[in-house]
Formats: structure tokens, sequence, C-alpha cells
């Protein structure tokens, strides 16, 4: 099954839609809650790092029987030093980002550790694209 | 649809049951449906929350309480009742009669409910600091089934601690015991403010086996205890009462009578929509540093149950009252802790799946996906006509070969306007959801 959800770039209290419709679609397929949680985790930093950084995106979700493949794909700055993102407490994010509690680092890092596969393409000044494969057993 | 596995405090009465589908739209897990004009529950689905009773025009919906004659099948016949049962009546009512009222119909001692409150407390706090967290309260039972169906990632977040009402219970069972009284002769009964207490008591969860032998419904009692205070019928005072309560105990019950009790950083959350879209939202991991959650499913907690008449905050304001005039401690408390700690723990709480479409994933996402197709066309208006709850809970039943297509009021005008649909079928329809007598009508 296909399912898509565009995101908005600044839009912070819209952030979390796309995570919540796929959590409630994999609860009603009744994938194991542990599984579950990690999708969520994984999807919702990957929709607010769309909302902090990028000017907007779109989510693909992919669900098949052995797993979900998340696909991530925004218009916005690209990541200049991709090793320097992956490192846990790392940020770039804005003060008023911060400010409401995002932007704090981790979000890379936390992604790729909930993920079964994780890749990510970048290129500064057009965008990037993360994709995140979560095994449902 | 069978009506036997979890759904062990309510019933629909099928020859009072309209099928006007009021319950239907207020079930938080969609659980009912209407066909041929009756109201049916999916028993795997219900949480014995009881939002379908409360708001039945047609008291079509019983509540699976004991039939009170039971009581007399033992010799010692012990009521345990909630402080919430004296905030039923107004504060001119003396508590002192109400006992004697209760001794009268029966019972041999009447017992305060929340006796069990103070040392209780105790075990919380030690738990909490020791628990993951959010520690989420076991107290309301509609609520730990809410989150076994539709939250199943966060079971391991309920308290694996017993409410008062089992400690209570089980305080009563041994002082009995130490007395010498052949458990046969020992009859415990629970008042219970709500439904999804009678489900406790009957099938309750983590591993636990209640001592109560029999619940009596507090709506039903409170008409008996008052009857019996309007008339002015002589009353004996031939019981035991063991009324003491600490003001903590009393609040208990209350919204924030519990987390008020809790160290760190607690909420209480009350009535049912808000517990869900805060339940959403933890299960995203988006809640952080919060310690212990109380989460009552009724507005007002247990002033607002479902077998609680009297408007709920006129009942928290007395509880409220009450508890103003009772002590800090009462003199049990120690006699409770010496024992509490042995008898306090449950085990881990089983999830519950709900099974929405198919326990085979590549069955479930094949129909899942016929599901979205079916609700594209759909009106999106969730009209009931059909009989669900929703547009997306008929796509659902459709594909699981439990309606058609044609019970959609919209696609099957649709389809007579193209001829595919005679008019007589489609009033054969209609019949079949809501029953054919709503259609004998004489103009």
């Amino acid at each position: 099954m296909k399912l898509e959800y565009k995101v908005e770039g600044g839009d912070f209290t819209a952030a979390g839609f796309a995570s919540s419709q796929i959590k409630k679609i994999l609860k009603q397929l009744n994938i194991d809650p542990s599984v579950i949680k990690r999708v969520v985790i994984a999807l919702y930093e990957a929709e607010v790092n769309i909302v902090a950084h990028a000017y907007r995106g779109v989510i693909k979700a992919h669900i098949e029987s052995g797993g979900i493949t998340l696909t991530l794909e925004d218009e916005g700055p690209g990541i200049p030093d991709v090793e320097m993102a992956m490192t846990p407490g790392f940020s770039t994010a804005t003060k008023a980002v911060r400010e409401m509690g995002f932007g704090a680092g981790m979000g890379l890092p936390n992604i790729s550790e909930n993920a079964d596969s994780f890749n990510i393409e970048t290129i500064v000044g057009k965008g990037t694209t993360l994709t995140i494969g979560i095994k449902f057993k | 649809m069978s009506r036997t596995t979890y759904s062990r405090a309510l019933e629909i009465l099928d020859d009072v049951c309209i099928g006007c589908s009021h319950c239907m739209k207020v079930c938080p897990t969609e659980a009912l449906r209407v066909s041929d004009g009756k109201a049916i529950i999916h028993a795997d689905w219900c949480i014995d929350c009881g939002e379908c009773y409360r708001i039945c025009p047609n008291r079509a919906i019983r509540v699976m309480d004991d039939d009170f004659k039971q009581i007399y099948n033992y010799k010692h016949r012990v009521l345990l009742v909630p402080s919430v049962f004296f905030a039923q009546f107004d504060d001119s009512v003396p508590r002192e009669k109400i006992y004697h009222i209760i001794g009268e119909l029966g019972f041999t001692e009447v017992c305060a409910v929340e006796q069990s409150v103070d040392s209780l407390t105790d075990e919380v706090n030690e738990y909490v600091r020791n628990a993951q967290k959010p520690v989420i309260s076991s107290f309301c039972p509609a609520i730990i089934r809410l989150i076994q169906v539709r939250f199943p990632s966060l079971v391991d977040h309920i308290m694996q601690l017993l409410p008062p009402i089992e400690i209570t219970a089980q305080y009563y069972k041994n002082k009995f015991a130490k007395a010498g009284i052949p458990e046969s002769d020992l009859g415990i009964f629970y008042l219970t403010p709500c439904i999804a207490k009678i489900a406790a008591v009957k099938s309750p969860v983590g591993g636990y086996t209640s001592p109560i032998n029999g619940v009596i419904n507090m709506d039903f009692f409170f008409n008996k205890v008052y009857l019996v205070y309007k008339q002015r019928l002589p009353v004996s005072g031939n019981i035991s009462i063991n009324g003491e309560l600490s003001s903590k105990g009393i609040l208990y019950p209350t919204t924030g009578g519990e987390s008020a009790n809790v160290e760190g950083r607690t909420l209480a959350i009350d009535g049912m929509s808000n517990v869900i879209d805060f339940l959403e939202i933890l299960e995203n991991e988006e809640i952080d540093g919060v310690d212990f959650l109380e989460l009552r499913a009724c507005d007002q907690s247990c002033a607002g149950g479902i077998l609680s008449h009297r408007n709920r905050f006129l009942t928290a304001e007395s509880m409220k009252k009450y508890a103003a005039t009772a002590p800090d401690y009462h003199k049990l408390t120690l006699d409770y802790q010496r024992y509490t700690s042995a008898v306090v723990h449950m085990d881990r709480i089983e999830p519950r799946s709900m099974v929405k479409y198919d326990r085979d994933i590549d069955a479930a996402l094949r129909k899942m996906e016929r599901a979205r197709e079916l609700r594209e066309l759909f009106p999106g208006i969730d009209c009931g006509a059909c009989g669900a709850p929703s547009c997306e809970a008929l796509a659902e039943d459709i594909v699981k070969g439990q309606s058609e297509i044609n019970a959609c009021i919209f696609l099957r005008t649709l389809y007579e306007k193209r001829g595919e649909l005679q008019l007589e079928e489609a009033i054969k329809i209609m019949e079949r959801i809501w029953g054919r007598s709503r259609f004998d009508k004489k103009l």
C-alpha cells in the first residue's frame, strides 16, 4: 500500500500528522507495538526535520507485508556536512526553533538507530531525501 | 459477532432496544453497530466504559450487576461503600443515617472502600520511583481496557499495583479469616459507581482473582436507600460500621485526588476523549519528563460515574466538603500498612488485539487497501444510516464481509437514479439495517 503526505516548512503545529496517520494504519494491521514505536519515532523526527529546516517536502510510505519503506523528500538548503549532522548533539537549528523544544540535535542519529536501513542523499541548495526502512519482523 | 467474550458488564436488551444508534455514535472503540433494528456489541472491542449506557434514551442497556438477593447466601454480609455514594445525597442527609439504612437493607457490616488509600499511597510512590515513566494509574478499569485495546504499546506503563477497592476487599477477607470465620460465611459486596468496575471484578486483568463476591449497582441501591429515608421507615441500627476514612481517601476517586499524593511531575486527566488525545501523543513519544498519569474515563472521574445519578459537579463538591471534615490519617492505616505490600502487586497487563482487518498481514493489507478505495466512494459525513458509526467503519465492515456497499444511503440513491437498483430492493436493505417495524407507518 502506498501513501503520501505533504509537509510545509515552518508549520510546527501540523508536524506529526503523517506519523500519526501511519501509526494508526500499522496498529490496524496488528504490527508489533515495539516495531510501530520505532516507525513513529523515526518518522516523527524526520517529519520535524523537514518542518524545521526545509521549505516543503513530501513523505511517501510504502507498506508491504515484510515492512515499511519511508521516503522523505524535501526542497530545502540540503546538508553541507552529513557526517557532522549524524553526530549526536550537533544542531544547526535556529534559536526560534530550539525555543519550541525542537532542534536539539539527535534527529538523524536517532532516526538511523530506529531504522533497519537508512539512507541519506543531499544536494546543498536543493534538498535532502531520506530513505528509512523498518522490517515488521 | 459474539456477545460473550469481553463484554462482561453490559448487555443490550433486544426487546427494549429500538436501534436508535445513539450508542453507536459515542462508543470510543467503535464496537457497536445497528442491524435488523437493534444495537449489537462487538464484544472483543468493548472496554466496558459504559458510554453507551449513559446515552441510551430507552434504557435498553442492562448492567450485568448481581442479583441483590444473593447477599443472603452469606452469614456475614459486608458492603464496601465508595465515598462517591454519600455524595449522591444532598448534604442534609446524615451519613450515620445512610449507614443504618444500609444495615436495614440486609448488610451486617459496611466499610469505606478508600480505607486502603493511605497505605497504598506509599506503595505507589515506591513503585513510581523504580518504574518506566510515565506510570499510568491502574485505578480506572475503563482506562486499563482502553489501553489494552487501542494503545497496546503502552500496557507496560500501567502501574502493576491493585486499585484501592481490591486491597480493602483483601483486608476484609484477611480480617475475617483471622477471626476464625469460615470463608463460605463471608460475602464481600462492592457498591459500584460505574460499569467498568463490574468488569474489573468479574474478569480482572494482571493475573488476579478478586475476593469480591458480588457487585451492587449504585444507581439501583441509591433508590433503595433513599426510599427508606423518604418514607421514614423504622431502622434498627443493627450494623457494624467501619467508616474509618481520611480526607485523602475521600478525594481519591475525584479528579486530581490520586495524583496529588504522588511525588514528581504528575498530571490528572479526566473524560474519555481527553484521555484518548493524551494517549495518542504519549504513544508518539511526544511527552517527556512526566512521572505519573492519573487517567479517568469519566468527566469529573467517579463523581461523573455512569451509575452516579446526581450532577457530577455537585457530587464532586459534596465529596470535597466531606473531605474537609475528615482527618488526614485514619486509625486503621497502620493495620493496613502491615499487610498491604504483601497483596498489592499484580502481573503485567496483556494487550488485547482489535484485529481490525485480518490476523494475516498480507490479507490485512489487501483488505485495508480495498477499504481505502471504498472510502473514496462514500460521502464522508458519518451519518450512520448504514448501521456503522462512520464511513471508515462501514468500509472496514464491507471488506470483512459484514456489510455491503448498498448499505450506504448515498450510493443507493445514486444506483436507483442509474436504474441499477429497484426501489423495492432499496427498501429491503433499509429494513435489514433498521428493522421492518420502522417502516410500518400508517399515514
